[in-house]
């Protein structure tokens, strides 16, 4: 069972659709005990940085996340929830993330250039940095769906794919069992599908 | 870099497309939930629903269709029509929509701009805009086009920017229906005054006038159109191939 992660940020009706429609068994669960009992987690997540982790920290969803990634169960965050699988976050401020992946969230003011617009939003290339799992059913150069004014950056070590945006922006991460896409897969079409598909055929490590 | 988008409008009364169309392997032409997915299927980036319908029972109708579609196409979705309050924007968004789009009508009141940008984030609340010129000044218009507001148009859609809308659909009804191609002028009015994404409506009559459009004004990000799709007169697969022959990128 894939445990979708419900803190209370952003709408998982989308997410939970694409998971159904390849199949996936998944529950939506914000009870750390379900969780836990989970074959892998995805930590969704739009909003701001602030309140996302203070939510993941009030309700006790960190540590279980943390301690279930360590022990290597599959886990995946998506858009913020990639984000805060980082060290930590400048958005508005200073603030700490889960860790699990080296690195930092960074706005993208002043270092795309000044014509483009913020948020990076709409269908962008993906360019492969490294092999992973995540994109087995897929080809470098397809297209997947972005919306972030913020993105991660310092993380050369985990880095599978970026796309073009007057700099290369960290598309996904991947560290071990522990994997990130800044993209949208359940907004991404086949491509996007076919990426979950990945995730969910991966088991404990 | 980040692909120019090709956007399908489909206007929805009563639980059916308004302007439905003959679609090779497409039985049901006015069926949102087929549509939606011949669309999807065909190259759409993103697709918008415009609920022009003003019953209660409709708009149930409605959102009813929209988790349908939202449950079988994973695409980006825009909803508009009939939103005026923060719970229009909670009615739509749990249905699976992506983005909402609040009308000329709603800028009268940049508080819900400014609520729902608060609630759901920038990237959630999108701006469209009916405009006119008007004495030569580019006005805004609400009611479906029918009733000048009297406001200058760059003016408002930056206040509207600002209070947080993230996207900015731009309607000239001066082209709209014409087909003699988008409102160049007006567009690039509207690109310099403002730093998110603006989509083109209005005037597209054929595949070339969506190559003049992100070549003129290359900081457009979309095109959205509806007859011309609905029609069949223009396919997303050719008009795709010939944006990508003329150097204009886009997602196959």
């Amino acid at each position: 069972m894939t445990a979708v992660v419900d803190y209370g940020v952003g709408n998982l009706f989308s997410l939970c659709s694409s998971l159904k429609a390849i199949g996936a068994e998944a529950t939506v669960t914000g009870d750390p005990e379900v969780i836990k009992k989970a074959d892998r987690i995805i930590l969704p997540g739009v909003g701001a940085f602030e309140d996302a982790a203070k939510k993941l920290r009030d309700s006790g969803i960190d540590s279980v996340i943390i301690e279930q990634a360590k022990a290597g169960v599959p886990l995946m965050g998506i858009c913020l929830g990639m984000q805060l699988l980082f060290e930590e976050s400048y958005e508005y401020g200073r603030h700490i993330g889960l860790g699990l992946i080296q690195g930092k969230v960074v706005g993208m003011k002043d270092r795309i250039p000044e014509e483009l617009d913020i948020p990076h939003m709409g269908w962008n290339a993906l360019k492969f940095h490294k092999a992973s799992p995540l994109f087995k059913y897929i080809n470098e150069g397809d297209c997947v769906y972005f919306v972030h004014s913020y993105f991660a950056d310092q993380c050369e070590g985990s880095l599978i794919a970026s796309a073009e945006y007057g700099i290369d922006l960290t598309a996904a991460v991947q560290e071990n069992n522990v994997f990130g896409c800044q993209f949208h897969p359940e907004k991404s079409g086949e491509v996007g599908l076919k990426i979950l598909k990945a995730f969910c055929e991966e088991g404990k490590k | 870099m980040i692909t120019k988008r090709i956007i399908p409008c489909l206007d929805v009364k009563n639980g059916r497309v308004v302007k439905g169309v003959n679609f090779e392997g497409l039985n049901d032409v006015s069926d949102p939930v087929s549509l939606a997915k011949y669309y999807s299927d065909n190259g759409a980036d993103e697709l918008v629903f415009y609920d022009i319908t003003a019953s209660f029972e409709g708009r149930q109708l409605f959102t009813e269709i929209l988790t349908e579609v939202a449950s079988k196409i994973f695409i980006p979705l825009t909803v508009g029509g009939g939103i005026n309050t923060l719970e229009d924007f909670d009615r739509v968004l749990k249905c699976g929509a992506d983005k909402v789009s609040v009308n000329s009508g709603a800028i009268k009141n940049p508080d819900l701009i400014e609520a729902a940008a608060k609630k759901y984030g920038d990237q959630c609340v999108v701006l469209s805009a009916d405009i006119k010129r008007v004495d030569g000044k580019f006005t805004v218009f609400s009611k479906g086009g029918r009733e000048n507001t009297g406001m200058e148009a760059i003016e408002c859609i930056k206040r509207c920017v600002n209070n947080g809308a993230g996207e900015v659909v731009v309607n000239s009804i001066d082209t709209d229906g014409v087909k003699q191609g988008f409102d160049l002028q007006m567009l690039e009015a509207v690109c310099n005054a403002v730093k998110v994404p603006v989509i083109a409506s209005g005037g597209a009559g054929n595949i070339n006038h969506f190559t003049e459009l992100f070549n003129h004004v290359p900081r457009v990000s979309a095109g959205l159109a509806a007859s011309i799709f609905h029609f069949g007169e223009v396919k997303i697969s050719d008009l795709k191939n010939t944006l990508s022959s003329n150097n204009i990128t886009v997602r196959k």
